[in-house]
Parts: C-alpha cells; sequence; structure tokens
C-alpha cells in the first residue's frame, strides 16, 4: 500500500500546472449561468480543448489523451488548484460521454464526442419531468415510432444549462403497454432548436437560468440518436446516473482546492479564539482530504480489479455523491461565516470578497443534495443495496 | 500509487479476526472490567503470538516492525472485537523505547522491555504529561512509562483506579518513579508515541464502530413492529446510511496516515489528527445510532453491544480530544506543537 506518485504522474501534474498557468484568465469569467457567460465558458472549452485538456481521460480519437483514471485526478487537482474557470460542458462529459463510450455506437461516438469535447455542442439533461422526480421511472413523455425515428412529445424540467446548451439528452416512454414503469422507455438525443421544441429557462435561487422547462411537441429524432436499444433505456441511463453521482461530477480537486482557499481566508480575517468556527474549517479540511483519499482508494482498487466495499455494484457512488454534496455546503457556511456581514453580499455585489466566488459557490452548492438524486434516494440506495436492509416505502 | 491493503495484509487482518471471534472475547472484556485480569492476559497471550506486538517493536529488538500501516489493521480488527487492556499504551511504549533507542543507541529501559513486549511476555502503560493525568490499566501492566516535559521515568506505583464510561478501561495516576531518560531525544521520542497512540485508537475506533453499525443492521433485519422489520423504515436505514458514511470515509484517512508515519512524512502530525477525528467521531456516531435503534434493549448492559456502544465515546477523547485534532490539522507545517 502507498501513496506514492511516480515520476510519470509528477511530469504530467508537472505539464497540467504549466499549461494552466499560462492560460488561466487573470480575471475570473461572468457567471457560466448567465448569456455572457455563458459564451465565456464555450470560448474557454475551446481554448482547453485546443491543447486537448477538455477531456483527458477520453480516447485520443475523440480528443482525449487517453490518461489513465488517477491522472484525471491528478488533472482535476491541479485544475481547481489554479482557479480555473467551471465546466459550462460538466453535464455533457461526465454525464452522456460516459454513457456513450458504453452504450454508443462507434459512428455515434466519432460523430458526438469531438463537438463535446470542443465545447462546440454543450448538453443539457432532460430527466425530470413534472410529475417525475426522484420516481424517475414514473415519466410520462413519450417517444412514438416514426419513419425512420422516433417523435418525442411531453415536458421535461430541471433541466440544467438547457436555458443556453445545443443539444439535450433523455428517457421517452416509447412503449406504453410494458408491464413495468422502468421497461419500455428510450434513450434519445435532440437538439434544443428542432421544429417542435419549446425552452423556458427557470431561475434558480438567486434568479440565474441555471436550468430550464422544455417542452417537446412531435420533435422528430432519427434513428441514429437513439443509445442502445429501444425500450432498454433504462438500464443505458441508470448506468449515466451512476456516473453522476459518482467520481465524475464532481471530483475531489473541487474540494482540495475549496478547502485550501477556506483555510487561507480563515488564517486572513477569523478571529483564532472563535473554536467553533475553526472546528467547521478543519472539518471541511478534513473532509476534502477524506474524499481525495476515498477516490484515490477507488482508483487503486479499479486498475487492480478488486472490489472492496460494493464500488463495482454502482452503489458506492450513491456513498460519494451524498458526501461531496454536503461537504460542499458545510464547506461554503464556513467560509460565509469567516466573512461575517460580508457574507451575505451575492456574487454580484461590487464589494463582494473575491470576486463573489464564494457567495456564487454557495448558492451552487445548496442544489447539490437534491440533483442527480435526492441524498435521500441515495441514502435509500445505500442502507438497501450496501447495508443488505429491507425495501419500503420511499 | 496503489492505495489499496496488500493481500497479505488483508489476509491477517482476517486471520487475527478469525481467532479473535473464536476466542469470544465478551467475557474477558466483562472480567476485565471487574478487574479480573486472567481472560485478558490469555487473549494477549495469542496477539502477540499472532505477531501483533512485534510490529510495534524495530528488528534490532527481535520485532519485525515498526510497520504502522499493519498495526492499524490489527487494530481495527482489536477495535472490532473490543479487546481489553493497554493495548494501545504497549504499542505506543514501544514506539517511544524504539524512536528514542533509535537517537540514543540504547533501549533507555534496559532489561530487554523492547523485546519482550515483542514476545508478549510484558505489557506497557504510558501517560505523557502533556495528555492527561492517567495511564490505563497501570494495574495490569507490567511496566508503566511516564514522560513530562524531556524527562522519561518508569512509575513507582499509581493511586487508586478511576472506572471510566468504558467499564473496561481502568484508569490510574503513575506515581514519581526512577528517572530512565532525558533530554530532546526524550521529547522527540514522546511525540511521535502520541502519533502512535492517536492513529491506534483512531484505527481502533474504526473497529468499534464497524462492529456496531454490524450488529444494529443485523437487530433492525430481525426486529419487526407494525408487522414489518424497523429496518425498511426509512428514518431506521438513513441513520444507518449516515453512519455508514462517516466510516467509509474515515478508514482512508486512518491509512493514509499510517502512511505519513511509516514515511516519516512532515504532515504525519496533520494526517493522524484528521483520521484522529473522523474516525473517532465516526465510531461515536455508529455508537448513538447502536443505541437508538435498539430502543431500550441499547440503554442496557445487559446487551451485548454495550460494550462496544460505551467504549466509542472515551475512544473518541484518548489520545487527542476531536478540538485539539481538529487545531492541529489547521497548524500551518512545521509550527505544530510537539506533545
Amino acid at each position: 500500500m502507498d501513496l506514492d506518485f511516480t515520476p510519470a504522474d509528477d511530469a504530467f501534474r508537472a505539464e497540467v500546472r504549466d499549461w494552466l498557468a499560462t492560460h488561466v484568465p487573470d480575471v475570473p469569467l461572468p457567471s457560466l449561468e448567465t448569456a455572457e457567460g455563458f459564451a465565456a465558458h464555450r470560448e474557454w472549452e475551446r481554448t482547453l480543448s485546443a491543447d486537448r485538456w477538455s477531456v483527458v481521460s477520453w480516447p485520443e480519437e475523440y480528443g482525449g489523451r487517453g490518461v489513465p483514471l488517477l491522472h484525471w485526478l491528478i488533472f482535476e487537482e491541479e485544475y481547481y488548484a489554479a482557479g480555473a474557470p467551471g465546466r459550462v460542458s460538466q453535464n455533457g462529459i461526465s454525464l452522456l460521454a460516459p454513457t456513450l463510450l458504453e452504450h454508443g455506437s462507434a459512428q455515434q461516438c466519432a460523430r458526438i464526442l469531438p463537438p463535446m469535447a470542443s465545447g462546440e455542442v454543450i448538453w443539457a439533461q432532460a430527466w425530470s419531468e413534472p410529475e417525475a422526480g426522484s420516481d424517475l421511472a414514473s415519466l410520462t413523455s413519450t417517444a412514438v415510432r416514426a419513419e425512420g425515428g422516433w417523435r418525442i412529445s411531453g415536458q421535461k424540467t430541471w433541466s440544467s444549462r438547457a436555458a443556453f446548451a445545443d443539444r439535450a439528452f433523455g428517457l421517452f416512454r416509447s412503449d406504453p403497454g410494458a408491464d413495468r414503469p422502468h421497461r419500455g422507455l428510450t434513450y434519445l438525443m435532440f437538439p434544443l432548436d428542432a421544429e417542435g421544441v419549446t425552452v423556458r429557462p427557470i431561475g434558480r435561487l438567486d434568479g440565474k437560468p441555471a436550468f430550464a422547462e422544455l417542452f417537446l411537441d412531435e420533435v422528430f429524432v432519427p434513428d441514429e440518436d437513439v443509445i442502445g436499444e429501444p425500450h432498454q433505456g433504462w438500464r443505458v441511463a441508470m448506468s449515466t446516473a451512476g456516473d453522476e453521482r459518482g467520481l465524475t461530477l464532481r471530483s475531489p480537486g473541487r474540494f482540495t482546492a475549496a478547502a485550501e482557499r477556506l483555510t487561507a481566508l480563515w488564517r486572513q480575517h477569523a478571529d483564532p479564539a472563535d473554536s467553533a468556527l475553526r472546528d467547521r474549517v478543519a472539518d471541511a479540511v478534513i473532509g476534502a482530504r477524506a474524499y481525495q483519499l476515498f477516490a484515490y482508494a477507488g482508483v487503486s482498487a479499479l486498475a487492480a480489479g478488486v472490489d472492496t466495499g460494493g464500488r463495482a455494484s454502482g452503489a458506492s457512488s450513491s456513498l460519494n455523491k451524498i458526501f461531496w454534496s454536503e461537504l460542499d455546503i458545510a464547506l461554503h457556511e464556513a467560509a460565509l461565516d469567516v466573512l461575517g456581514p460580508l457574507g451575505e453580499l451575492s456574487d454580484g455585489a461590487p464589494d463582494a470578497p473575491d470576486g463573489g466566488a464564494w457567495a456564487e459557490g454557495y448558492t451552487f452548492s445548496l442544489a447539490g443534495p437534491v440533483y442527480a438524486g435526492t441524498n435521500e434516494i441515495q441514502r435509500d440506495i445505500v442502507a438497501e443495496r450496501l447495508l443488505g436492509l429491507p425495501k419500503g416505502r420511499r | 500509487m496503489r492505495f489499496l491493503l496488500d493481500p497479505e495484509t488483508r489476509d491477517f487482518a482476517r486471520s487475527l479476526d478469525g481467532m479473535l471471534g473464536a476466542a469470544g472475547t465478551e467475557g474477558a472484556v466483562r472480567a476485565w472490567a471487574a478487574g479480573d485480569h486472567g481472560p485478558g492476559r490469555a487473549l494477549w497471550a495469542r496477539l502477540s503470538d499472532s505477531g501483533v506486538f512485534g510490529l510495534a517493536v524495530p528488528e534490532r529488538y527481535q520485532g519485525l516492525g515498526p510497520l504502522p500501516v499493519e498495526l492499524t489493521v490489527a487494530f481495527e480488527v482489536l477495535g472490532r472485537h473490543a479487546v481489553p487492556g493497554p493495548v494501545v499504551e504497549t504499542v505506543a511504549a514501544a514506539a517511544l523505547l524504539g524512536r528514542h533507542a533509535e537517537a540514543s543507541g540504547a533501549d533507555p529501559v534496559g532489561g530487554g522491555l523492547l523485546a519482550e513486549i515483542a514476545s508478549g511476555k510484558r505489557s506497557a502503560s504510558l501517560q505523557l504529561a502533556a495528555q492527561g493525568p492517567y495511564a490505563l490499566d497501570a494495574d495490569a501492566a507490567d511496566a508503566v512509562l511516564v514522560v513530562e516535559g524531556d524527562t522519561l521515568r518508569i512509575a513507582a506505583g499509581w493511586g487508586p483506579v478511576q472506572p471510566s464510561a468504558d467499564p473496561a478501561r481502568r484508569l490510574a495516576a503513575p506515581q514519581v518513579g526512577t528517572v530512565l531518560a532525558q533530554g530532546p531525544e526524550v521529547t522527540a521520542a514522546a511525540a511521535h508515541a502520541a502519533d502512535v497512540a492517536a492513529l491506534m485508537t483512531a484505527a481502533q475506533a474504526l473497529g468499534v464502530g464497524r462492529k456496531l453499525l454490524a450488529g444494529t443492521v443485523e437487530h433492525v433485519k430481525q426486529r419487526a413492529q407494525f408487522g414489518v422489520q424497523v429496518g425498511s423504515f426509512q428514518a431506521v436505514k438513513h441513520r444507518l446510511a449516515d453512519t455508514l458514511l462517516g466510516l467509509e470515509f474515515a478508514a482512508p484517512l486512518v491509512h493514509a496516515a499510517a502512511l505519513a508515519l511509516a514515511g516519516c512524512s512532515p504532515d504525519a502530525g496533520r494526517e493522524v489528527a484528521a483520521a484522529k477525528v473522523a474516525a473517532g467521531e465516526a465510531a461515536y456516531r455508529a455508537s448513538r445510532t447502536a443505541l437508538q435503534l435498539h430502543g431500550a434493549l441499547g440503554y442496557t448492559d445487559e446487551l451485548g453491544l454495550s460494550l462496544w456502544i460505551r467504549k466509542a465515546r472515551p475512544l473518541r477523547d484518548a489520545w487527542g480530544t476531536p478540538a485539539a485534532c481538529r487545531a492541529r490539522v489547521l497548524s500551518a507545517a512545521g509550527t505544530e506543537a510537539t506533545a
């Protein structure tokens, strides 16, 4: 057992760090949940991808570097430590791409992944519906067979990034006669500017249009935009949902970097005699380190082909999700408390500390325990699949 | 990087677990709590046969160590079986003597204490004045070492036994005895011993927490109310899920701290402190969960699991309180106070 990096690991880290040092914008980009910020972040994706840094763990043919997962973790540590911009392509990269690589055809991968890597096409997810949230399998949007494809109708909602994104992916009921709710669903991709699509942006808690409602009226989707077999969408989607909950959506690097910044903020501003606040800062540092080590252990187990503690079952991604989402909030709450009376200034306020990064980060963190499967559902999954407790009513 | 226990280490843990499971530690724990050390000493002999104490002693003194990673794995198993006695203190004393011998060239106690710890012939307790006034199980240990400032003494005796919240932990204040060694080597060796003690306590707490979780999961699967297993209720499930979460994210901190100690990393103190906070808090939360989900049964000393329920809180606070450890986590590199 060791935590040692090889010279090759160190060289990779140094290369990432050098590139970031010369390319990360000096002035933070505007929030990616605004039209102006979305465009600026898309441009940043282009910059990343021009030097093959946007999707390092992907195969080279799709714009990646084919590096092992450990190097992706290293990349993420350096990326967030450098204060680089948020990733506007995150949902496509960490949710759709793993699904395509596992279930998609070679033709689909070749057509869809390179423009995703370059930021040319930015993806939104279209899972939830007004009456289907945690109980996703109860969804009622339909896909009806048509010449050469499908026509999709219905309403999707809480669709992250959909206000400004180019395309979306989601599940649709293709076989209304199936005997169980999660059977007879098909996984489809569609353009958000297609005929029959209406996008109504929804303001998140601070009013920024971070997600949208999608109204779909007989939107045509060609067969080539079905992922996996028709009616098998649930199985395909669950692998994506696992990725979302797990490591790839929120890497440990985000939290180790944020914990470093919190510690610096605390040293600079806090009253050292306030031990209650000190304890919470310490807990954020400990939590970030724990998540980093948990990920190193997971990556090591994967590389060694060992399943420790049900990691391969996917249920451990639920542990991950609960952990990072609650750590994120606790960390930002501690930061706001360190800032005292300045903590309430929103990210748009001229006097907001650190350019409003803490305020923006706090607002962003509040959604964590809700999206990607609420933490209540995740705790059910942990209890049932990792502890073997009986299923009960939700 | 391979942040994964080696197969040999896992096998070692499995065989230790099997041995202690077959020995049935509960009776020894209850006897120990009543002041009868006989069954506990028999257990001690079996532990040393398994090589546990040798892991703490350098090879020059007939040990196999020091091997912090293997020790933490062993101590997690000891916690799972609630093994009584000054196990942490014996290993910490070995760390102190071993580190001092490395610096000064000789075992300060003489008489081969280090070698006899390795062979299981003698046990030791340890009091570091900076950490508190008591030594654990001074009445059962074969030697009681005391460090105050830069002075190492062997205790001449001890005061009355003070019962702990964990009845198997028996505390007593050592009496001033003969000076064995003095100087900066003692201070440095004692700081190292404090780290080892904190880490072993963290590992033990992790084992205590895992035992509490497993026992409680079994209980809620069997116990029925309103016509269904109580483990099917969300409030019960979520509390158990949170308990697992705490333990799962504490475990890698414990292993990383062991690696830091093994590699004499400058971050070792902070890594140990982080592990101690996380494991101590996770085990304590597990004990609260166990008590609550066993209902009134959980509040009785007849319940076997009560031995673990009562152990969690003292382990959380022994060898570094959460507050002290959290402060240490934030201490800047090179500035942390030594014990």
